[in-house]
């Protein structure tokens, strides 16, 4: 079976982290960040990148659109 | 690795194109971006960006103009079906749609709405059912469920002064002019994926001039309901779901 990887971008302007992303995500590859952006919201970003699958659940639920997701079969 | 994947070729998913590149002033997790993110897709997917005009509701939503590129008319608080019915009569080549929550649709702007229904009309009409008046500070609507507390409530909702919880869709159902009610919700992945379906579906019948087409999203607005977003999804599929129970409650 071809193995699939993903990868997320994450728009840090838009993000005011909300985590529904890092609880929508089946593989548990996300969480908020430390950091935070110019808006004083804590973003979201990959954790766990090698744990994605690019099932785009968290772009779906993304309120903001800021998450593009990326997948390759290797 | 990571930047091995990350390129054109390999992008199964961004926004829509229509979504402009202002940061909306919804509070974090609202259900309004995830439906704003679901009309721009289905348009842009029709293909109907230069024909389409949108009515926005009073309430949060107001400012839905500021982030979907496509026209925009703003009526009176309640009156955007009749603003819609207008445009749609005098316009009928364009794909009109209105935006409301439910302060919007089933209170102020009950009659209109029971109207432009009645008469089947051809437009689509969203609504954003989140059973709160969330942007003027969290007060009770008609579809607040009955010991739920809001700011006009505290004690939650009580029969006996307020009555019971109204289900607009189902009444809209009844009614002959709707070809098409459903009821939705945005609150995960495959949630969201049905509701850009019915909004679709919804798009396709005004634009076949079926009659008028109603996809009733159930929301959560979590800074009105004192929740983080996560709790208020959580919230939301525990309360909301046993009383507005999802589905199509007409397809004709």
């Amino acid at each position: 079976m071809a193995k699939i990887k993903g990868a997320v971008e994450v728009d840090v302007l838009h993000c005011k982290g909300c985590e529904l992303c890092v609880h929508a995500c089946p593989s548990n590859v996300l969480a908020l960040s430390k950091n935070v952006n110019e808006k004083g919201y804590a973003y979201a970003y990959m954790q766990n990148p090698e744990a994605c699958i690019g099932c785009a659940s968290c772009a779906y639920i993304c309120p903001d659109g800021c998450i593009k997701v990326y997948k390759v079969k290797l | 690795m990571n930047e091995n994947i990350i390129a054109p070729e390999n992008l199964v998913y961004e926004k829509s194109k229509l979504l402009k590149d202002n940061v909306m002033h919804y509070c974090p997790g609202c259900n309004h971006g995830t439906v704003h993110r679901m009309i721009a897709e289905v348009i842009e997917e029709m293909g109907m960006e230069h024909d389409c005009i949108g009515v926005s509701p009073v309430g949060c939503a107001v400012f839905i103009y500021k982030y979907i590129d496509v026209d925009f008319a703003e009526a009176a608080h309640g009156r955007a079906p009749a603003i819609a019915t207008a445009m749609k009569r005098l316009n009928p080549d364009k794909l009109v749609f209105t935006y409301q929550g439910d302060g919007d649709l089933s209170a102020i702007g009950a009659c209109e709405t029971l109207h432009a229904c009645n008469r089947g009309e051809n437009i689509a009409i969203i609504f954003v059912n989140n059973a709160i008046y969330g942007m003027t500070g969290g007060q009770m609507s008609p579809s607040t469920l009955v010991g739920m507390k809001a700011s006009t409530c505290p004690y939650g909702r009580d029969v006996e002064l307020n009555g019971y919880p109204m289900k607009i869709s189902n009444i809209l159902a009844e009614l002959e002019g709707t070809c098409y009610v459903t009821r939705q919700s945005v609150h995960s992945a495959a949630a969201v994926r049905k509701a850009k379906k019915a909004i679709r579906k919804a798009f396709d019948n005004s634009m076949a001039k079926k009659g008028t087409s109603v996809v009733e999203i159930v929301a959560s607005c979590n800074s009105g309901w004192k929740m983080t977003p996560y709790n208020a999804n959580k919230w939301l599929e525990e309360n909301m779901f046993p009383f507005y129970q999802l589905g199509d409650l007409k397809d004709r």
